[in-house]
Formats: structure tokens, sequence, C-alpha cells
């Protein structure tokens, strides 16, 4: 019953890595014609252009590049990795997270639509300069997205390389052999965004999420089967949780949460779905639709994706019952190619190799997607005002470009200084910086009470409390730092997700600090809008379709 | 919408009148019932009764998968019905909706 591979192989499997580069050149190839895809005439040499598709998505589009933010190398690697690894509180959180995500985007992210759309804010950080007429603030914001983006791409990258590793791409011997898939993964990466933009994304989103559907359906039909059974796959997580960790002395996992763990399950999901569409980013895809309810409309479809990555996550529990051992090239068990792995040892080949193509399409799409973000927000809220007020639009565009691909070595940097061991907490720690900007942000598309300097200080408190205790979790197993984003809860004796925690630190000092310096009339600072900008809606003379960088 | 120089310091919060006290309650109360119902994990963590060999805990989480899209769609549909009824002054009534603006596709 057990589909045991007790010996690694790490050769080369042929067909599998034919199959993964026809495919991946029958997508580059799409994305290279997707530059001409609703070309509206001046080339790729604007910011908008080159970052925002030029603005004009529909439902449809508009689905698909959301999904791209929740169907990426988190959802196939990272969770079921950590559902693998330690069971239900560090990997199945992702659902409810997932969940959640909606009735809270539903909430606020029309009014940031409408907004946007009559004051052409492009990015978060435009939002919050135009709102509360301060630029230490937009700076503040900009900054947390860039930084916070890298360790989200860095999961991406792991995941990309993950499967080149099980492909067999690399060697054992010698540093540079065993990082040669993260450096491959990399370079493929870079070369991919940097010619093409969004546009080339949304394209190949409708490819990624088809060859996506058609593994997971394929996946989730034959192998519980294979193996024994739903039942028989949460004996066998229940059996290998129960055992003793050498490291901590507790047991290795569980496949419920206990009594202790139910505080983090909790928090580890709402912190999440806070998060997310903090993101520039998903701020992007959303301010891509063309009306302010298409995002609506989308959070009452979009949960079909929460529902395809619970059973993505449970392969993590499937791979226990069939036996996967992941073992990495350097002869480490490595709980991040546990799925690859596990279609390895499953699949024929060239059903492997579609499935290899759908992860590493997978994490490589929305990681242009970040990076473009992330650069966008670089070129307009520090480089334009900051450093060159006066920049051409073919300047913005150019430096938007090198940028992208600096976030793209940060990303990298973070991937070789972190604990891979649990690749979920990359994207954790991210969450950890781009959830203090929420204050600013959504607070500030309800009201303006909140004083400016008051959100800074909030800011800036939360995100030393955030760093400083992310840092102190160190993995037992490994001595590493920043080894969980997890931690005491202070004052209530829980524990919980680190972001949270920040976050409810960061709202009460925002809150005093705004009631002293009120009452000391501290300047609160120009808004450029309107109550009423807040609910336009497309087809009203103040939206614009394009933010006035185009003209 | 006449620009009265309505002091805008202090918020932009949509006049209540525009958007009767219910509906905001209803809609509220839909989008609260699934953040609610899933940070209660005690009510959950469970592994009885089991379906199709899922423990309670997972089977459940799913349910809500579908629960949510539905709580959601209740309030999206409350949100366009009231946007579209919004009286507007004649200087900004709206351009003819494009068709990607309606509740089907």
């Amino acid at each position: 019953m057990i589909a045991a591979a007790t010996t690694v192989d790490h050769s080369v499997n042929g067909v599998a890595l034919t199959i993964v580069i026809i495919l991946f050149l029958a997508v580059t190839v799409l994305g290279f014609l997707s530059m001409r895809w609703r070309h509206s005439g001046g080339g790729m040499h604007s910011l908008d252009e080159w970052g925002l598709g030029g603005r004009g998505f529909g439902t449809w589009i508009t689905w698909f590049l959301l999904g791209g933010d929740l169907y990426t190398a988190y959802t196939f690697v990272a969770v079921p990795a950590a559902m693998f690894a330690t069971g239900a509180v560090s990997g199945f959180f992702a659902v409810p997270y997932t969940i959640v995500v909606y009735p809270i985007i539903f909430v606020f992210m029309a009014r940031l639509w409408s907004v946007s759309h009559t004051h052409g804010f492009v990015t978060p950080a435009d939002f919050v300069k135009g709102r509360y007429g301060s630029r230490g603030l937009s700076l503040a914001v900009a900054i947390t997205g860039i930084l916070a983006t890298m360790p989200y791409i860095a999961l991406q990258l792991v995941g990309i390389q993950a499967v080149l590793e099980v492909l067999g791409l690399g060697g054992t011997g010698g540093k540079l052999a065993q990082d040669l898939p993260l450096l491959i993964a990399f370079a493929v990466l870079a070369a991919y965004t940097y010619s093409s933009g969004l546009r080339a994304p949304a394209a190949i989103a409708f490819v990624k999420d088809t060859l996506i559907y058609l593994v997971i359906i394929v996946a989730i039909v034959y192998l519980p089967s294979k193996v024994g059974g739903w039942h028989h796959v949460f004996d066998a997580a229940g059996e290998k949780f129960a055992k003793t960790n050498p490291a901590t002395g507790k047991p290795v996992g569980s496949v419920i949460p206990t009594t202790a763990s139910m505080w983090p399950y909790a928090t580890l999901a709402l912190g999440s779905a806070m998060a997310l569409f903090m993101y520039p980013h998903s701020i992007t895809a959303v301010l891509s639709s063309k009306s302010r309810n298409v995002i609506r409309r989308n959070a009452s479809i979009l949960p079909a994706y929460s529902f395809m990555l619970g059973l993505l996550a449970l392969l993590g529990f499937v791979a226990i019952a069939a036996g996967t051992k992941p073992i990495g090239l350097d002869g480490q068990p490595n709980a991040q190619l546990v799925v690859p792995q596990l279609f390895e040892d499953n699949f024929p080949s060239w059903f492997a190799g579609v499935a290899f193509a759908a992860i590493a399409i997978g994490a490589l799409v929305p990681a242009a997607i970040m990076s473009i973000a992330a650069a966008n927000l670089f070129t307009r809220n520090i480089y334009r005002d900051f450093i060159n007020p006066d920049a051409t639009d073919a300047q913005e565009a150019k430096v938007s470009k090198v940028v992208s691909l600096l976030v793209k070595l940060g990303a990298l940097a973070f991937v070789f200084t972190l604990d891979k061991t649990l690749a979920l907490n990359f994207q954790l720690l991210g969450g950890v910086w781009i959830l203090q900007t929420f204050p600013a942000i959504v607070f500030g598309l309800y009201t303006r009470w909140f004083h400016r300097w008051a959100l800074l200080l909030g800011w800036a408190v939360a995100m030393v409390y955030g760093t400083i205790t992310a840092y102190q979790q160190i993995n037992p197993a490994t001595g590493k730092h920043f080894g969980s984003s997890v931690g005491a809860i202070e004052l209530i004796g829980k524990t919980g997700y680190i972001a949270l925690t920040a976050f409810v630190i960061n709202v009460i000092v925002a809150v005093v600090v705004t009631v002293v310096l009120r009452a000391l009339r501290a300047p609160a600072g120009d808004d450029v809008t309107l109550p009423e900008d807040y609910r336009a809606d497309a087809g009203d003379p103040r939206v614009k379709d394009l933010p006035e960088l185009a003209s | 919408m006449d620009s009265s120089p309505e002091p805008r310091t202090d918020n932009g919060s949509e006049p209540t009148a525009t958007f009767p006290l219910a509906q905001v309650v209803i809609v509220v109360v839909l989008v609260l019932i699934p953040i609610v119902a899933l940070m209660w994990v005690s009510s959950y963590a469970k592994r009885e009764p089991e379906l199709w060999g899922f423990p309670f805990f997972y089977w459940y989480q799913f349910c809500w998968v579908f629960a949510t899209a539905i709580l959601t769609s209740i309030a999206y549909r409350i949100v366009v019905h009231h946007e579209r009824r919004r009286v507007r002054p004649p200087s900004q009534r709206r351009a003819p909706r494009n068709p990607d603006d309606g509740s089907g596709r």
C-alpha cells in the first residue's frame, strides 16, 4: 500500500525535465506575445504601461490576477510542507486565512478603488500622501511595502528551487552545485519580469491556473485512494505527530490544534488575512480592475480558491501516508521538497513534469507581479518624491525595471540568510512588517481622526517590536533566529502571530499619541480627498481611467 | 454633488443618510459571521464527527468556504442594489453602465 521511496535519487529525470522546459518555453512565448496584447500604443516605456497593464482589467482577468496572489509557491510548496512537518497549526491556518480575507477586502477595497481612481493614486503610499499630506508617512508605507515583499518573493524562489532540485538539477558536491537550482530560479525570474511587466503575468495566469487545476484535481482524486483513503491519511499523520521531537521534547505536531495552539491558529489566520491586501502587488491587482465593484464581486466568487488550497494543504498529510522522503541536495531532510517528491514518486514522469511546470510557473508569475509592484512603489514614492521630482516617463520606467531586479536580489539574500526549514515563515515574516501599514491605509479610508505623526510613531514602534520579537524566535532544531512567527503575547499570557500583536501595539500608540497631538493642536496636514471621492464609480466624470502620469 | 466647503479635516465617512442603517447593519453582520466563526477555534478543534474519513476540524472549515461565498454574495447584492438607487444630481449622472459592471457576467 505504501509507495516508499527509501533511496533518494538525485539523477536527472529526463522526461519530466523535457516537459517542464517545453511548457515553460510555451509560456514565455505567450509572455512576449502578450506585450502586444491590448496595446494602447505607447509602448512599454511609461511606468503605467509596464506596471499596471493600462488599468482596464475586468472581472475575469482580475479574478485570475487576484488568484495569482493566493496560488503561489505558498500554496503548493510551503503550506503542504508545513503540514507535512508539523501539522495543522503551522499549515492549515491558511484555509481560514484565505476565507477570512474576502469579507475583509469586501469592506474596504471598493473605497480604495474609488479614491485611487479619482486622484490617480497607483500605490498605497500615494493614497497615504494624499490623505495625510505627509511625505514621511508615505515614505514609511513605501519602504515597508518593498521590505515586506522581499521575503514573499523569497518564498517563490524556494518553490522554484524545490521543483528544480527534485527534477535532479544541481549536484551534491560543493556549495555552488547545491545552490544551482536556486540560482537558475532567480535568473529565469529576473529575465522574465524585466522584459514584459504585468501584462505577461496576466496572460500567463490563465495558462497557469488551468495547469494547476488539472494537477490538483488529478492529485486529489488519485493519491488518497492510492495510499489507502483519507481515514488512513489522517491516521498516518496522527501517528507521526504523536512522536516526540528530540529537539523540543514535545510532540512533533498535531492533526487538530490543542488548547495551547488555538490562539496561534486563529491569530495566524486573521493576521495573514489582514496583511494580504496591504502588499503592493495585491493593491496593484485591485486598482487594475475596471470598476469599484469588480473587487466586491470577486470577493464573493474567489473562495473557490480556498477550497483548492485546503486540498493542497492536505497533500502534506498524503505524503506522510505515502512515506515520501524529501531529502535535499545537501543530504538533509527538506520538507519544502515534499510535494514535488510526492509527484515524482507516484506519477509517471510525464505527469510529474506537468505538475512541476505548474508549480514553477505558479511561483514565477506571482514573483514577477510582486517585484513589479514593489518597484512601482519605489519609483513613485521614493525616486520621484525624494530623488528626482522631474523624472520623465522613460526614466521612471527604467528605474522601475532596475529596482525590480534589486528587489529580487533582496529576496535572494533572504533565502540565503534565513532558516529555510519552514519556508512558510518567509511569508509570515513579510506579514509582520506589512501589517503595520494597515492603520494608515485602512483607517485612513474611513477617518482623518488619526494624526499623521501618531500613525508614523505607531508604525515605527510596531516595526521595531515585530522585528525584534521575530528575531528572538529561535528554531530549536537549527538554532537559527527568525525560526517562527509565533511569539508570546505580553499581558494576556497567550502565544500568537507576532504581526497581530505588533498591530495592536501600533494602534494603541497611534490612538494615544493622536489624543495628545490633537490636544496640542499639532498641524494635521492637508487632505486632498473629499468624502464623495470614496464612493465614485466608473462612469463618474471624476474617475480617471489612467493616472495623471500617463499624460 | 455641490462641494460645499465642508470641513474636510475630520473624516471621509459616508453620510449615513445615504445608506439606511438597517442595511449597513445587515452587511456588517454578513461580513462578520465568517470571521467570528473561524476565529472561534475551540468550537471546531475536534476529531468527531468524521465525514468520509475527514475529522470534523477539516470538513467544518471546508464548509465555511462555501458559506462565506454565499454570505459575501448576499452582502454584495445589498450594496450594489443600494448604490444603483443612490440619487445622483443630474450633472453627475452615471454614464451608460459598462457591461462588466452588472451583477451577472
